[in-house]
């Protein structure tokens, strides 16, 4: 979230696409039907499914899945023709003004430098032409037929509302219904905001329609505003937080990334990462990438990190590509991995393909699972009849099982979607002999070095040296660790204008990541969280919930990354010269000297406005993009192409180019290719989703929740179930090319059969919350049927859109 | 009232409330005040916690038996929404109001297990050996497999033969430990539920 839950109640309009709060997040959706009953809000739902929060909404509009950016696509264009932009904000705040490099081109649904055979791009042409003085050119007047502006009015022309209607099958007035009221919040005085969830990232395409939402915000001057923002709702309590501390293959902790291979000079790694200001004046935050970088090889390898050999630079591994999640499933299928640990996850139930992943795991050595429960993952090896068809006697792994304690049995920080970091406490013992992550991990890692330091081995420097001063070496305490990924000095800091004046003594927690140096005398294990654990304290286990303006900003509750702020970019809130562009909704002004109110600045906060330092402080250019320079794989602006298992031929938008049926930048592994299935034999269009009686797999173990949703079933439209013959409570088979389920009909009003192209196109939607462990019925892993296909860019499965047949039994 | 706690408080309201209850029926309010239950809540551990479920993080208060005394093992029976809590006032969802549940399943493993190859069944197996045997399968495909060098030179010092996934219900302090601890051995093959 760039806000917050609370901040949804100061909204005008509220936009749910792709997530519904109201079932999957239903105390935070409470701020809904807040800023609905104080704010006079309007909610739009636009989703395939008539959800619960749809029937809440004062606009429900049915859609196609994964055609979320022709519908954005039409409101820009909407907004960009009936001149609905907040035309102070654009101007002064994004891109529009920038004029692209001579080469770059865009045709037939292809962007310029295209390599059919590797699916990617040479995007050397998507930029911004520079000048002879080092900066982007611009053209005030949006003139000019290469800049932003005119580039992105011409891309999104063809996004009528004639084509919106054609591919998401909407219908047109209930479009341009929905595109007038989120046109009403160009105004400086009206904000919406944006609520989405898996809906939206769960497709091949599915960065591309959350940047497609950003840059419709972008347009209204919703960013950084009370009220407004792009908010992702996030699934898991503390995904933000693994997130934040990059617990991903090519990432480093507060989103500082791992090295390429080819990265061997340690200056060139950090100068490629530490931009340089693209316009006159800009912060460019990430100039000071080296002071985190360094603060984090401290904390992991204290004083073994060093200037000589550049702060421990060959300790951390390489990459030669990314190993997400499918593309270590693949290795796996092919036998190349040999060891696995899940902790706290459950592939088997959460990656696509079941068939696939049965077999991978088949082919490890051997598999350790930590966690509270029974997972499907820990039996995979186990006959469950139908719903999993195995034979143990030839499963060669060894699988070791090891119970954890839950929540309610440690210490520790959690954070929420709105970037909160909330301490909660331990309340119990664990049942058994069960033990925390934290021991576990802590015994594992001392036992390796111990091996490691009786009888050598492979590179053990980076094993021997880690920075490991924990009074119980074999179970680091939650506060200990903390207080590392927060950070302290190493060496009293001095005040660089006053060399005499000491401004923090060494062993001092730091109050901020403005603290941090890069010659080796701080520590910081995630900069981006530093000074939660400051001088005074854990910040994190705040509980003062006083908001005294009103507009709920408890400024004393918790801890917010980055520096306790609560809105992102809250500078764009004010017009150019610092005054609040809503005064009722008042988060920062400028007084004269200093910015203030009632968050956190956003900004350098003795930085006089007049002198044109841009809101976005941490890009290069200060702005806010539409242009994504080279950040995206599959275009500058999104493109909307169709699920890798679509019931359309061609893709309406360029319907002669083949390459531009589906994402053109997308990775797909060869036998995964050939388990797409075709629309003549899988003719309904397929969407998972969550119950709000469940979450994911794990209360399929917790009785109350069980009771309450004790079976696996499948949501079809009533027209599809009076054509197959199907009476709501019989059992129907739905089959993709990669699997089976059965389960019970459930034959409703709430999935609408849709005119696409001209053609009647069903939806069938499949719950994920089943499984052959826990306290419900047994039932089939919806993933039985799902593609192995992710995103280009974030490698996120294909789970909201792909193609079945259903049957009845 | 200033620094009154929760439980204080119930512990006066419940007293107040029968005192005043009582007078009006023409009871002594000394003699009969004996036979007054305290809310069951008043007796017990109150400890603040958060909803390990979605993202929206709802504070939680969790009610325990036992005092924390050495040798007392708390038990938590009751869970409820804080209503101090700036985004769920006190509230809880479906998902939430059944905690108490996924807290005391009957599917919590109780001690560590083991499948050998090839078997059928699990066999229990002790922590020592367990974390022995796993510290050994690593170390051993590590020391076979970890690539210092590529054939053009290029150092990468990575180990690509086995993996990881962390849970995005841990709490940052394990997060950080255990990315900590893969990237020291060189893992890259590492992801979370952010993925999906």
């Amino acid at each position: 979230m760039t806000n917050h839950w609370v901040d949804i109640k100061n909204a005008d309009i509220v936009l749910i696409m792709g997530g519904n709060a109201a079932e999957a997040h239903p105390c935070g959706f409470k701020w809904v039907t807040e800023a609905k009953a104080h704010n006079k809000a309007r909610l739009i739902v636009v989703d395939p499914r008539f959800t619960r929060s749809a029937s809440v909404a004062d606009v429900y509009c049915p859609i196609r899945t994964g055609t979320d950016i022709v519908f954005l696509g039409g409101v820009m264009n909407h907004l960009l023709t009936e001149d609905k932009i907040q035309h102070e904000y654009v101007k002064n705040y994004t891109d529009m003004t920038f004029i692209v490099r001579e080469d770059f081109a865009f045709a037939d649904g292809i962007y310029s430098g295209y390599d059919a055979d590797k699916h990617s791009y040479d995007k050397s042409s998507w930029d911004y032409e520079i000048g002879a003085d080092g900066y982007v050119k611009v053209d005030p007047e949006l003139k000019h037929p290469r800049c932003v502006y005119q580039l992105m009015r011409k891309h999104y022309a063809r996004y009528t509302p004639e084509m919106v209607e054609r591919v998401c099958g909407t219908p047109k007035e209930k479009f341009l219904q929905v595109a007038e009221m989120i046109g009403s919040t160009s105004t400086p005085n009206r904000a919406m905001t944006v609520m989405y969830a898996l809906g939206w990232t769960q497709h091949s395409i599915g960065s591309q329609m959350i940047r497609a939402g950003a840059m419709m915000q972008l347009l209204l001057g919703n960013i950084g505003v009370a009220g407004g923002g792009m908010n992702a709702l996030r699934g898991h309590s503390n995904i933000q937080g693994l997130t934040d501390l990059g617990l991903m293959s090519n990432l480093l902790p507060g989103y500082l990334t791992l090295p390429n291979e080819k990265e061997q000079d340690y200056d060139k790694y950090i100068a490629a990462r530490a931009y340089k200001p693209l316009r006159p004046n800009q912060l460019s935050y990430w100039q000071n990438y080296n002071k985190f970088y360094v603060s984090l090889m401290k904390a992991w390898w204290g004083d073994a990190a060093t200037p000589e050999n550049r702060w421990g630079y060959d300790y951390l591994p390489k990459l030669d590509k990314g190993y997400d999640m499918l593309q270590t499933f693949e290795l796996m299928s092919q036998g190349k991995i040999n060891g696995y640990i899940c902790q706290g996850f459950n592939p088997l139930a959460s990656s696509p393909n079941k068939a696939k992943m049965n077999g991978a795991l088949a082919k490890l050595k051997f598999l350790v699972i930590m966690d509270p429960l029974v997972t499907e993952t820990s039996e995979f090896w186990r006959n469950f009849g139908e719903h999993n068809d195995v034979d143990p006697a030839k499963i060669a792994t060894e699988v070791f099982r090891l119970p954890t304690t839950c929540f309610a049995e440690e210490d520790g920080a959690l954070v929420n979607s709105g970037r909160w970091l909330q301490w909660h406490w331990k309340g119990a013992e664990p049942p058994g002999e069960a033990r925390s992550d934290l021991q576990i991990m802590g015994e594992l890692f001392t036992r390796l070095r111990a091996l490691y330091k009786s009888d050598g081995g492979a590179y053990p420097d980076p094993i021997m040296k880690l920075y490991w001063p924990y009074v119980m070496p074999n179970s680091p305490s939650a506060d200990e660790l903390a207080k590392e990924y927060s950070g302290r000095a190493l060496k009293d800091l001095t005040d660089p204008k006053n060399p005499s004046q000491v401004t923090r003594k060494a062993g001092e927690q730091l109050a901020g990541f403005a603290e941090l140096r890069d010659d080796g005398s701080t520590l910081s294990g995630c900069w981006i969280y530093c000074g939660a654990w400051g001088p005074s304290g854990n910040l994190m286990a705040r509980r003062d919930n006083s908001d005294p303006t009103g507009i709920g900003q408890t400024l004393n509750w918790a801890f917010a990354w980055p520096a306790n702020r609560r809105v992102m970019y809250n500078r764009a809130s004010c017009d150019p010269s610092g005054k609040p562009f809503n005064p009722a909704r008042k988060l920062i002004a400028w007084n004269g000297t200093t910015w203030g109110g009632a968050d956190v600045p956003d900004y350098k906060v003795d930085e006089d406005p007049s002198l044109g330092m841009g809101p976005f402080i941490m890009n290069a250019d200060g702005v806010g993009r539409f242009f994504a320079r080279g950040g995206m794989a599959e275009g500058p602006f999104p493109e909307h192409y169709e699920p890798f298992e679509t019931p359309l031929a061609t893709n309406p938008l360029s319907p002669g180019k083949a390459e531009a049926l589906n994402n053109p930048a997308a990775r797909v592994f060869k036998d995964d290719r050939a388990a797409f299935g075709k629309v003549a034999d899988f003719p309904h269009v397929a969407t998972t989703y969550r119950l709000t009686e469940h979450f994911h797999f794990w209360t399929l173990h917790s009785r109350l929740n069980a009771i309450m949703q004790p079976q696996q079933f499948v949501e079809i439209g009533e027209v599809l179930a009076k054509e197959l013959g199907i009476a709501g409570g019989e059992q129907v088979k739905v089959s993709s090319n990669r699997g089976y389920l059965k389960a019970v009909a459930v034959v409703t009003k709430r999935l609408r059969t849709l005119t696409v192209d001209g053609k009647p196109v069903h939806t069938v939607g499949i719950p994920i919350h089943a499984g052959f462990t826990g306290l419900t019925k047994p039932g089939y892993l919806t993933n039985t049927l799902t593609p192995v296909v992710g995103d280009a860019n974030s490698q996120t499965p294909e789970f909201k859109s792909f193609l079945v047949k259903v049957e009845k039994v | 009232m200033a620094d009154v706690t929760r439980r204080e408080f119930l512990k006066v309201t419940s007293a107040t409330l029968a005192g005043s209850s009582l007078v009006l029926l023409g009871f002594s309010p000394s003699a009969a005040l004996a036979e007054v239950r305290e809310f069951k809540l008043s007796r017990a551990t109150e400890t603040r916690n958060t909803c390990p479920y979605c993202s929206v993080a709802c504070g939680l208060l969790m009610y325990s038996l036992g005092d924390r005394a050495k040798n007392a093992r708390s038990s938590i029976f009751h869970i409820e929404g804080d209503p101090d809590h700036p985004v769920n006032r006190g509230t809880l969802c479906p998902k939430g109001a059944g905690l108490l549940d996924f807290i005391h399943s009957p599917s919590r493993p109780t001690r560590p297990q083991y499948r050998a190859a090839g078997s059928d069944h699990w066999e229990p197996i002790s922590w020592d050996d367990a974390l022995d045997r796993i510290a050994k399968l690593m170390k051993q495909d590590r020391d076979a497999n970890f690539l210092a060098k590529t054939p053009e030179g290029l150092t990468v010092n990575r180990w690509l033969t086995t993996g990881m996934l962390a849970a995005s219900a841990s709490s940052n302090e394990v997060g950080y430990l255990t990315h900590k601890v893969i990237r020291s051995l060189g893992i890259l093959c590492f992801d979370n539920q952010a993925r999906v």
